[in-house]
């Protein structure tokens, strides 16, 4: 908080400042009231930040992260709706914008959504905003009777006071509520009380999902918009040398070739299917710069080389390695290997946007409103408060609609046609080959055995991508990119090694191909938890070893990692034979704050036909918010980790990106789909997320289970590429 | 000209002729919840109903649709979100991202009304959409709970 209450007072009038005033002290910055213009009118009172009551008990619920498919809308409304007591029955839900955040001093704090942080960081201050509401309705209801507001209850909406039997509803008194001081502090419920939270209440937003009036990006309509198709230069890295305008001036509907940026060019027609058109046959020459002849091959033998390189950052040291896999009775050594891969969201990235020299508005759907509205003042040349994003529904985000490339883009674009918006929508082509991709790496692991079977040295040698080194160079650490260690931390509260092993080296030697990456759903917990589980799989098996009895001697130290992978194995029925030709595989992990295991049943007919029967998943994710949204999550984590472990890869060749659509980047559909039991464990005390962690599980259970069924060990994905039929 | 009867209305579009059905219905007659996804009718996304045959109206040029070919979009199912499969939909809260699920639903629709009780393989072999979400457990469960309902449907 920057400012006193009695300073803010003696600046704005006393309704500006009360209605728009911090719920605790602490928890909230202070700001000026701004009128919602798209849904509340200046008259519908703000309980505060987070909580509108209008006349008629409407609450809408104010949600400051992304909705794209993950159900954050929902169960962030959920915790509010908890604390504030009223009807669910009655809750909507908004979007305050970018701008408003801006001005109002981040009232709404982070609207960054990813990394599965949508309720695990901000679970706290929506409660209290909740809690805060509640209590200034409580107060002006007691004001009114002359009461003292400790007599009142608030239930449902409904406010009562037990001793006269007098009752009002939130929306009677919400106008009163609005301008009162806000609590100084407030009490959270324990959430062994909770009753909309940690309940499995059907999604706010289902209903114009399923009749066509979800408006998402691409359908957006403004007066007078016009469309736009880009193409970007296809080898990354490259630039236009020239195009011909001239040639495609004439086709129907053409408003205007553009270029955007030093490498990419735009038609603007009058509707986007023209201006395809035009663009697919605008002449364009490319200068595709100094890795036109880039390929996968060369990106796999730069990362060879890292797996024995002297040079390597570290994450994870115990004892000598060295001298302990010297010493091993036993010594086994691998070699992984994970591909790019591509978010491909359903709906490509799209984006409006309206320039004039004194504003710039950018209508899209985005993961992190803020970086929108700074990448929309960066390309617009006009300052932040000059500027404004309306978020809109993701039609999927993956990680992909964090960043800003294509908001950079659409403001380029508009900034040629001042006053007229223009809606860039890019083809799915564009979008293949324009990504983000899942980084690149190879992990060389060596472990060392004693004669007992004991596992007394293991080095992991990551080689390969980092993330931030592209996208975030200002987060690395030295040079070290944290993140690519996920999964495979010292003990601590995020992402830590479940094994306790003696002699323990994991190092990171980087190694950065030309192809950009990106924050992609599971991030580097996918191949970290294919070449730990895997490798731990490998192990168990030279020894002779059960891979879940193998697995819990390592775990003493790691209680919520060993329960979460006790109660899949339960489920599963490990300690049982599986049905007749159907064999098992397991692995656990932890990440974005949660504790996830797997266990696989498959089969793999004798001319080499996978079938994935049943997963078994677990989940800790401490406090569990929204059960069924929960279990919606792990089975559509299934489909994401699945579709990379079987077919997911885009691979590169004279510099660019050679799948360029869904017919040749294959993805799961619903006849490969296993069935998927989730078993939900929240141990509580904790926060994590659960829109990624359990993708990482995914490709390890079913390439244990394969092992387990055919003997073949598969260390590169996708499984396309290998043949499990009998040799 | 051509003319195309979209949800019971007769509606003159200005396209060139190799117009894809998809666009013309997204930017001549304005109804967008039939999606674009790929273009190549790979993923589904932009299913209508074509005489009530499920159809990916990306690959199909306008020039295709005879006189008097009734197309149902999403938005004509029915009026209200009240059709069989619409309901069960709600009832097992199957959307998360919800850009494929009007896709879905369509194909769906047109299953049932070919085979009102369908076997899980009949369901595999028409529901081909794509979901990067990954609802397709909700989405059979959903065609079963429609299924079950009992009664024939039209699209």
């Amino acid at each position: 908080m920057t400012m006193t209450a009695a300073h803010m007072r003696s600046t704005v009038s006393r309704r500006g400042f009360l209605a728009a005033s911090a719920a605790t002290a602490g928890a909230f910055s202070l700001g000026f009231h701004i009128p919602f213009a798209q849904a509340q009118g200046a008259d519908v009172p703000e309980i505060n930040a987070w909580v509108v009551i209008k006349p008629d008990e409407t609450v809408v619920i104010r949600i400051a992260r992304s909705e794209m498919g993950q159900g954050t809308l929902t169960g962030l409304a959920q915790l509010v709706a908890e604390e504030l007591e009223c009807d669910w029955s009655k809750v909507t839900t908004e979007y305050p914008t970018p701008g408003q955040n801006l001005a109002r001093q981040r009232v709404w704090r982070n609207f960054s959504t990813g990394g599965s942080r949508g309720i695990r960081e901000s679970h706290d201050y929506v409660r209290r905003g909740g809690a805060a509401a509640r209590e200034m309705l409580i107060r002006a209801a007691a004001e009114d009777w002359k009461v003292a507001p400790g007599e009142c209850r608030a239930a449902s909406g409904t406010i009562t006071h037990g001793a006269s039997g007098r009752s009002t509803t939130y929306g009677k008194v919400a106008a009163a509520a609005a301008k009162l001081e806000p609590p100084a502090e407030v009490a959270l419920k324990d959430p062994k009380d909770w009753k909309i939270a940690g309940k499995p209440v059907q999604r706010l937003d289902t209903a114009d999902k399923l009749t066509g009036k979800q408006v998402y990006g691409v359908d957006l309509k403004l007066p007078g918009m016009l469309n736009a198709a880009i193409k970007a230069c296809p080898v990354f890295g490259g630039k236009v040398k020239s195009f011909d305008a001239a040639a495609v001036q004439s086709m129907p509907g053409v408003k205007k070739v553009v270029p955007v940026g030093d490498n990419a060019v735009a038609v603007v027609a009058d509707t986007w299917w023209r201006a395809k058109v035009a663009l697919d046959a605008l002449p364009i020459v490319w200068d595709e710069g100094a890795h036109a002849k880039a390929s996968s091959a060369d990106t796999a033998a730069m990362l060879k080389e890292g797996l024995t390189a002297e040079q390597a950052f570290v994450a994870n040291q115990t004892g000598d390695v060295k001298a302990a896999l010297a010493g091993a009775a036993k010594r086994i050594e691998a070699v992984y290997g994970y591909p790019h891969q591509n978010h491909a969201t359903m709906e490509p990235m799209n984006a409006t946007a309206k320039w004039t020299a004194d504003r710039c508005e950018v209508w899209t759907p985005t993961q992190n409103g803020e970086s929108a509205l700074a990448a929309t003042a960066e390309a617009s040349g006009l300052p932040a408060a000059k500027c404004e994003v309306y978020k809109i529904h993701l039609g999927g985000g993956f990680g992909r609609r964090g960043m800003t490339d294509w908001i950079r883009q659409v403001v380029a674009i508009a900034k040629e046609m001042p006053g007229t918006p223009v809606k860039l929508i890019w083809s799915r082509e564009e979008d293949m080959t324009q990504g983000k991709y899942h980084p690149v790496t190879q992990c060389r692991l060596v472990g060392g055995l004693d004669a007992s079977g004991n596992l007394t040295g293991l080095h992991m040698r990551i080689s390969g991508q980092s993330i931030l080194a592209g996208v975030l160079p200002q987060n690395l650490q030295n040079g070290r990119d944290p993140v690519t260690f996920q999964g495979l931390n010292p003990p601590g509260p995020e992402a830590s090694l479940g094994y306790t092993v003696p002699n323990l080296l994991i190092d990171h030697a980087m190694r950065n191909p030309h192809v950009p990456p990106g924050f992609w759903r599971g991030v580097n917990l996918n191949q970290n938890a294919i070449y730990l589980e895997c490798f731990m799989d490998e192990l168990a098996h030279a020894t002779g070893q059960d891979p879940l009895a193998f697995r819990r001697k390592l775990m003493v130290n790691s209680p919520k990692h060993l329960a979460v992978l006790n109660a899949a194995a339960e489920r599963a029925g490990w300690d049982k034979p599986a049905p007749a030709g159907v064999h098992r595989g397991l692995a656990q992990i932890m990440g974005f704050g949660s504790y996830v295991a797997a266990v696989a049943e498959v089969s793999v007919s004798p001319k080499g036909q996978l079938k994935i029967h049943r997963i078994v998943a677990a989940t800790d994710p401490g406090h569990a918010v929204n059960p069924q949204q929960i279990a919606a999550q792990v089975e559509g984590s299934f489909v994401y980790g699945l579709s990379a472990a079987l077919y997911g890869e885009c691979t590169v060749k004279d510099g660019r990106i050679e799948q360029e659509n869904f017919d040749t980047y294959q993805v799961l559909r619903m006849d490969e789909m296993p069935k998927v039991e989730t078993v939900l464990v929240p141990s509580g005390g904790f926060w994590g997320g659960v829109g990624e962690p359990t993708i990482a599980v995914a490709a390890p259970a079913v390439l244990n289970a394969i092992f387990a069924a055919t003997g073949k060990r598969i260390r590169t994905l996708p499984l396309k590429h290998h043949d499990l039929s009998k040799a | 000209m051509p003319r195309l009867n979209i949800n019971g209305r007769d509606v003159d579009i200005a396209v060139e002729d190799d117009t894809p059905l998809l666009w013309a219905i997204r930017e001549q007659v304005g109804l967008t919840g039939t999606k674009y996804g790929c273009g190549v009718a790979a993923c589904g996304a932009c299913t209508v109903h074509v005489d009530g045959v499920a159809t990916r109206a990306c690959a199909v040029p306008v020039s295709a649709i005879a006189p008097g070919q009734k197309i149902v979009t999403i938005e004509g199912l029915s009026p209200d979100g009240s059709h069989p499969v619409q309901k069960a939909w709600a009832a097992l809260d199957v959307p998360q991202c919800g850009y494929c699920q009007a896709g879905m639903i369509m194909a769906a629709a047109a299953l049932l009304a070919a085979k009102p009780k369908p076997t899980e393989d009949e369901i595999h072999a028409e529901m081909t959409n794509i979901c990067r979400c990954g609802t397709y457990n909700r989405v059979r469960a959903a065609i079963n709970l429609a299924a079950e309902g009992g009664e024939p449907r039209r699209g």
